[in-house]
């Protein structure tokens, strides 16, 4: 078989000459000198920094801090979906609208609000203080900016899977005298569970990575409140770029594993609606 | 202790004729209070407090951050890259839409893999790979030394690093839309005569507008916003390699809180106009796919 079909439409040629060129000069070529980079270590070099106190204490922080926030939009981001696409109340259009604002808002704008807001003489931190909850300058803070920046992901993936539940379904069950949290077990959560993985997942890709929004509420203090992105930035500054490097590989391994992940779900959920019949 | 009264209620509730009503409302004014708290606590509060902490002390304080001279350079920086790093994303996402969409060939789905490859990337990551490249101690570091060019820490290293981190945005909205709007049109045009040129602007452009400019939107608001990336590539030179992001954080470290988010106001407005725009397209039917 030819390397293409043929077309009556011109231009293959040159927009695909341009693709891959572009491709390769902005992303491919520079991604590759990372790798190289990290490889031009030896093992022991490599592995004494990526398993390095600080470095542990950094995935440590990265990688919970993400979980927990995913899990939180998890709970946060159905409900929002939910009263989004089943309720009818005032401002609700607004509000839908507003939902991709972290996708909008520069991360350091975002970084320095929340901080005002959750520290201690902020309109919120003020009250959370008197409890005893510290949120500015400890993991909370770091969970709180990811879960921010986490939200819009979950919202916008659990949306059109609400919107398909079918709702003749959900009658025809309470008719047959079916509970209200019967149905929702067994009518809407089976439709909307693999967009809730796949919410979960881009959320937690998206937090891992994270860095404006989470450097100034967390505290930054090694092996407590460091981040890993952050540990590379200190790294690079030290112009210890090997260092550097090998951090970055270990993050990219990760975000791979995890787009790979959101690949299969969307697979398995497409294949579980096919399967139902939807 | 409290069960007594509380178990009477529900066995009334459950009992009454229209009591299944009332708990649906129930429940519905409680997940709409719960969403809202929510999104009030994380963000309606932040996004006031960026507007109410630059006016604190006084539109005049407020308005004189935009008189000092590295807040000018800065805002024209972000101008600048913007103005560089969005029409040549446009072209490599018309380019890259049209050659995926309008052609069938091996190894498409591993291109469009590797186009969205800069979003599963850490933004600190995307910065670090042409300091790896370009820096001192970095691939080229050496012989940019010798020839006295600068790329890190100076306005190419940001102009670069920005492209990296949106490079998929236009991209990723044209190449779902074409595909599904089909080569009929085209085909057509083509067989009745038209140029590659009179094609691709009469019938290819028209046909997509919406889905160009709501990618164009979202990958200026990138551009002028993003902070990770071109923070490790700038070398944060006041007044030389600040962009607005990277201004509003040394502001901020100098707890000069008005200016910091009397800065961070302007991009406020930003994110907010994209939003509009953005609704406003949704509403002439176009639907992100």
């Amino acid at each position: 078989m030819a390397f293409r079909q043929p077309s009556v439409l011109p231009g293959f040629g040159l927009t695909f000459g341009f693709t891959t060129f572009f491709l390769s000069a902005i992303v491919l070529i520079p991604l590759a000198a990372l790798v190289l980079m990290a490889a031009s270590m030896h093992w022991g070099e490599f592995v004494h920094v990526v398993l390095s106190p600080r470095a542990l204490g950094s995935y440590r922080l990265s990688f919970g801090a993400s979980v927990l926030a995913a899990g939180i939009n998890l709970v946060f981001g159905f409900i929002i979906a939910w009263t989004l696409v089943r309720y009818e109340f005032p401002g609700r259009k607004l509000i839908d609208a507003l939902i991709d604002m972290p996708f909008a808002l520069p991360t350091a704008v975002s970084g320095i609000a929340l901080t005002t807001v959750f520290a201690e003489s902020g309109w919120i931190g003020r009250y959370l203080s008197l409890a005893g909850i510290h949120v500015a300058y400890t993991w909370i803070g770091v969970t709180v900016a990811l879960t921010l920046i986490g939200m819009p992901f979950m919202v916008r993936t659990v949306q059109p899977a609400l919107a398909e539940v079918q709702r003749d379904l959900e009658d025809a069950a309470e008719t047959l005298g079916a509970g209200r949290l019967y149905v929702f077990r067994r009518i809407i959560l089976p439709t909307v569970l693999p967009a809730m993985l796949t919410g979960f997942t881009l959320a937690f890709a998206r937090a891992v990575g994270e860095y404006g929004s989470v450097i100034f509420i967390a505290g930054n203090l090694p092996m407590k409140t460091e981040i890993t992105p952050l540990l590379i930035v200190i790294r690079l500054e030290e112009f210890d770029y090997r260092g550097a490097a090998a951090l970055g590989v270990v993050m990219l391994v990760i975000s791979f594993a995890v787009l790979l992940a959101i690949n299969l779900l969307q697979t398995w959920g497409r294949r579980r609606l096919v399967a139902t019949g939807r | 202790m409290a069960g007594g009264p509380i178990q009477a209620v529900r066995e009334e509730l459950t009992t009454r004729p229209g009591g299944d009503a009332l708990w649906a409302l129930l429940t519905r004014w409680l997940l709409i209070a719960l969403s809202l708290a929510f999104l009030a606590a994380l963000l309606f509060a932040p996004l006031a407090t960026v507007f109410a902490t630059a006016l604190e002390h006084g539109v005049k304080l407020y308005l004189a951050t935009f008189n000092d001279a590295d807040t000018r350079s800065a805002v024209r920086l972000t101008l600048l890259t913007a103005a560089v790093v969005v029409p040549l994303n446009t072209l490599f996402g018309l380019a890259a839409s049209w050659c995926i969409a309008k052609f069938e060939f091996k190894g498409k789905s591993f291109l469009i893999t590797l186009i969205d490859l800069p979003l599963a990337v850490s933004p600190v990551i995307s910065g670090m790979v042409y300091v790896l490249l370009f820096g001192l101690q970095g691939w080229f570091g050496h012989f940019l030394q010798e020839h006295d060019i600068s790329i890190i820490f100076a306005l190419p290293g940001i102009i670069i690093a920005t492209m990296f981190v949106t490079f998929p945005y236009v991209a990723r909205e044209l190449i779902p839309l074409m595909q599904q709007l089909g080569n009929d049109e085209e085909e057509a045009a083509m067989t009745m005569g038209a140029g590659a040129w009179m094609t691709f602007f009469r019938v290819t452009l028209p046909k997509v507008r919406w889905g160009l400019i709501y990618g164009v939107i979202l990958c200026n608001a990138r551009a002028m916003g993003e902070f990770g990336a071109v923070s490790v590539v700038s070398g944060h030179i006041r007044g030389l390699t600040n962009t607005m992001p990277l201004h509003i954080e040394i502001l901020y470290n100098e707890y000069n809180f008005t200016g910091a988010f009397a800065v961070a106001s302007l991009l406020t407005l930003l994110a907010v106009l994209t939003l509009i725009i953005k609704t406003l397209v949704e509403r002439t039917g176009y639907k992100r796919r």
